[in-house]
């Protein structure tokens, strides 16, 4: 096995990925920070104002990225749901427990900086067109992921359950990326694809583009942190989380 | 690579199964709405009658340049909303209209198609398109004849 498959081997056993993903949790935490200061004092006070929708636009630099990562999250939930269930991994269930709470915050702060957005722009807070209710879907099927693992005792059942759910719950997210094409929605199609420029001129979407960035990397710091967490706690008994404990901390 | 154990393979396929079974229902479903799934009706519907007439319904379409005409004492308005392809219809409206309410922007009205064309809307929203710039660019491209839509 050549080095980096044996670093990807590692990544999937629970006591090799918590030493081996604490620098990429502190790499992540210092460049989501860093990044969303930046974009957010750019887009709230140096980007430009819309010629329609004035300053309420900035919004955007909000709603945009936590819209954006709740469906990357669900997707990537479908994707480790598929790995826990297919091959057992205990460290692909651990992220969907995770994750889970994350992706909920995520799609609760898209639909309610949409509201806030809709209600000067459309003049409504809430409007049952297809891309806002697959959307609320999304934050239901969340809801869902959070409270199964609430409700099942065993961590066993709770996580088979979790990973169906997961797995079930993809086919929303290409409902909600196409749903402003497939049927007519007071929501707008996408300002951005990768087949024509962008909707709107650079000095707006390049704060966009770092508060992407910098959101998915503060979310990369928490799901880092949120899995150690939960291999110290799953593995408890453990005769390496004991070791370390009594060693007087749990770092490497 | 190894091949895969038949434990393995037989639940890969289960959860292929299920993705594909979930797909399918979801499919099926909303191929079964059709139609219903739109948040409103076309101009072309309205106009071409299929749209129904006296109930609550709601319609969309671009707020057609130079047709809102306000009354002078009361908050009555009247616009005519087209989709720039040949059908477009009157539209009655008794209230306070969204800050994007504009001629030339897209609109989405609630209320009732009357036998005789006109509709009569509850309520009114501002539909607002995937384009955003800056006031000074929109400016230029109005004075270069481009006008943003």
């Amino acid at each position: 096995m050549g080095p980096l498959r044996t670093y990807f081997h590692k990544l999937g056993s629970p006591r090799w990925f918590f030493d081996l993903a604490r620098p990429w949790g502190i790499g992540f935490a210092v460049v989501g920070v860093s990044l969303l200061v930046v974009g957010w004092v750019w887009g709230l006070a140096f980007a430009p104002e819309d010629y329609q929708q004035g300053n309420s636009f900035r919004i955007i630099y909000v709603h945009v990225p936590s819209a954006h990562l709740a469906q990357a999250l669900y997707v990537a939930m479908g994707v480790a749901g598929v790995t826990a269930l297919v091959w057992r991994v205990k460290l692909a269930d651990m992220f969907i427990a995770v994750v889970a709470p994350v992706g909920l915050a995520m799609a609760g702060m898209a639909l309610a900086t949409g509201a806030i957005w809709g209600r000067p722009t459309w003049g409504a807070w809430w409007v049952w067109d297809a891309r806002t209710t697959s959307m609320l879907v999304l934050f239901f099927l969340l809801v869902g992921l959070v409270a199964l693992r609430q409700a099942i005792p065993s961590e066993r059942q709770a996580g088979r359950a979790a990973a169906v759910l997961a797995i079930v719950g993809t086919v929303n997210v290409p409902i909600i990326k196409y749903s402003v094409e497939w049927w007519l929605t007071l929501h707008q199609p996408a300002s951005f694809s990768f087949s024509s420029a962008p909707a709107m001129p650079p000095s707006m979407w390049m704060p966009l583009v770092v508060n992407v960035i910098g959101l998915y990397s503060f979310a990369g710091a928490l799901i880092v942190a949120g899995l150690r967490n939960e291999i110290l706690h799953r593995e408890r008994d453990a005769q390496w989380v004991r070791e370390r404990l009594a060693a007087g901390g749990a770092r490497p | 690579m190894k091949t895969m154990n038949r434990q393995r393979r037989a639940r890969l396929a289960a959860t292929a199964l299920l993705l594909v079974g979930a797909a399918a229902t979801v499919a099926l479903t909303l191929a079964a709405l059709n139609e219903n799934v739109n948040a409103f009706h076309p101009p072309a519907s309205i106009v071409g009658g299929e749209a129904p007439v006296n109930t609550s319904i709601r319609a969309g379409g671009m707020v057609a340049e130079g047709s809102v005409q306000r009354d002078a004492t009361g908050l009555a308005v009247s616009f005519v909303v087209t989709d720039h392809q040949g059908a477009d219809y009157p539209v009655r409206y008794h209230g306070i209209l969204p800050d994007l309410f504009r001629e030339g922007q897209g609109v989405l009205v609630t209320g009732e198609l009357t036998a005789a064309g006109v509709f009569e809307a509850r309520e009114v929203l501002a539909r607002h398109d995937e384009n955003y710039m800056p006031p000074e660019l929109a400016d230029m491209a109005v004075h270069q004849g481009a006008a943003p839509r």
